[in-house]
């Protein structure tokens, strides 16, 4: 894999609708990232011969967003890891471009999953036979909090992590997304707050728990010798890694440790790189218990030792470490599969379009998506042309 | 019993069987591990010998979580990751103390419910849920 490394570039990058956007289907939305992220590469949907795409309902997704779009592609990837796809969508992507299969790769994702209510009902009451786990649901868990609540009470019970410190991950999402226009949730939100919520799954409080939301990511990946074409800043993708260990929360090895592990572990070899090299950090925040899982399996920090990593500030801007930028899932979006938004971000700041959020000189960036209940993980290492 | 003398899959028989009040979960007599939820092979090693065996069922609870409900939608509920003393892990719940009682280590009992018709597997907290 390191022969491939830095040897794509993402040249195109947008987000569509991100809050509330009623009144618009999923493709839609996706339909007018992919449109906004394509003239971003200074490209034309018709340049387009690559899709990658995934919905949580449409199990046969590719098809009807080519249909939508109008392409003819020569290279397709339907891969539906749950939220991390987007990202788990760049390692093949790479491959089929470095091979000539395709020159340009659309990884598009749209979701109204807020203010849809068409059919809203069935899909939900029709989850459990698309999708068995005949070992989980008659115990009636409130999916997905549940899973990662249990996560969460293991790693309070081995590690001694507080709800504190759980707290103090929503706090410095809040505190990021305080400094981005595009965040759906811009309030004060202090510890003290976050304790105070309503509880949903013990020990997590609804302020523990990702925003619904609307919206839609869009990126164009191509050759890293074709990126000097685009108008904007290329990001290199410098490493990818995507792996699953487990579908169902009862079924994880052990439940404080992910399979970001052996994810992070190849993205990091592939690019060459290691956690200290690394400038800006986004990872899927679906629960707070996923950012101090995903530093500590990524390698941030020690097994057991995430708490103490992102308490009192220390992710928050101006800490030690600027994690989940755009204010995460916690407060900037979340419809449904949050990945290509991780992605979004990190790229946003290696080009330096952060605005107020801005990391000072950000060269180096790691975007992490997870998917299901812990279950599926991807990491991306991404870089500036000086990193390749 | 063994598999050979099945004539439906695996999760087929381990749920009638449950619904009769029995539990069982499988042993792989190739690489000597207990396996469950119950698989048609072997996920450490692969084989396909995998016989029934009837866990001795003590456990202890590895992770816990409480999910609040209204009292209208059944109230609050136990939902925990028990460990057998077997070495594998299941979702269920604790059911004879209060959810906000039950704690990481706190050793179980398993039990049998069958609800019309349909049999599942939870835990009494032993000693009364006492550590």
């Amino acid at each position: 894999m390191k022969s491939l490394r830095g040897s794509a570039a993402i040249v195109g990058a947008a987000t569509f609708g991100c809050g509330e956007a009623p009144g618009f289907t999923d493709m839609e939305l996706l339909a007018r990232a992919a449109h906004a992220a394509v003239a971003d590469a200074g490209l034309t949907m018709h340049d387009i011969d690559g899709i990658a795409t995934a919905s949580v309902s449409a199990v046969m997704w590719p098809m009807p967003v080519i249909e939508y779009l109008g392409l003819k592609p020569t290279y397709i990837d339907g891969t539906m890891l749950g939220g991390s796809s987007f990202i788990a969508h760049l390692l093949p992507a790479m491959q089929a471009l470095h091979f000539g299969q395709c020159k340009a790769v659309l990884v598009c994702y749209g979701s109204v999953q807020k203010s849809s209510t068409f059919g809203r009902k069935e899909i939900v009451s029709l989850r459990p036979f698309l999708d068995p786990q005949p070992f989980e649901y008659p115990y009636q868990p409130a999916m997905p909090v549940s899973a990662y609540a249990l996560a969460a009470s293991r790693h309070m019970h081995e590690f001694g992590t507080t709800r504190e410190q759980l707290a103090d991950v929503a706090v410095a999402a809040r505190a990021w997304a305080q400094l981005n226009p595009e965040a759906y949730q811009r309030g004060a939100l202090s510890r003290a707050d976050v304790l105070a919520a309503r509880m949903v799954s013990d020990p997590l409080s609804v302020r523990d728990c990702c925003l619904v939301t609307d919206g839609a990511g869009a990126f164009v990946l191509t050759r890293a010798d074709l990126a000097g074409r685009s108008p904007k800043k290329p990001v290199y993708v410098l490493g990818n890694g995507t792996a699953v260990w487990n579908r169902q929360i009862s079924s994880m090895h052990e439940l404080t440790v992910t399979a970001a592990k052996q994810s992070g572990a190849e993205a990091f070899a592939m690019a060459g790189l290691a956690p200290k090299d690394i400038d800006v950090v986004q990872l899927y925040d679906a629960f707070t218990i996923n950012t101090i899982l995903f530093l500590e399996d990524l390698g941030f920090c020690a097994k057991g030792e995430g708490g103490a990593f992102v308490a009192e500030g220390a992710i928050a801007p101006g800490g030690r470490l600027p994690v989940n930028t755009n204010g995460g899932g916690l407060s900037c979006v979340h419809p449904g599969m949050y990945g290509i938004f991780a992605l979004i971000e990190a790229v946003r700041q290696l080009r330096g379009e952060g605005g107020t959020r801005q990391v000072a000189g950000a060269r180096t960036a790691i975007a992490h998506g997870n998917g299901g209940m812990l279950s599926s993980q991807s990491t991306a290492v991404l870089g500036t042309a000086e990193t390749v | 019993m063994t598999p050979t003398t099945q004539t439906a899959g695996v999760l087929a028989h381990h749920q009638s069987e449950l619904n009769a009040g029995r539990w069982f979960i499988q042993l792989c007599t190739a690489c000597n591990r207990s396996v469950y939820f119950p698989r048609e092979l072997c996920p450490h090693c692969g084989s396909t010998a995998l016989q029934w065996q009837t866990p001795n069922g003590l456990g202890t609870v590895y992770a816990v979580t409480t999910v609040r409900r209204k009292p209208a939608d059944g109230g609050d509920l136990n939902v925990s990751i028990v460990e057998l003393d077997e070495g594998v892990r299941l979702m269920s719940r604790v059911d004879n103390v209060p959810p906000a009682a039950v704690r990481i280590g706190q050793r179980v009992q398993a039990r049998v419910i069958v609800n019309e018709g349909k049999g599942i597997v939870v835990f009494d907290a032993l000693n009364g849920g006492a550590p």
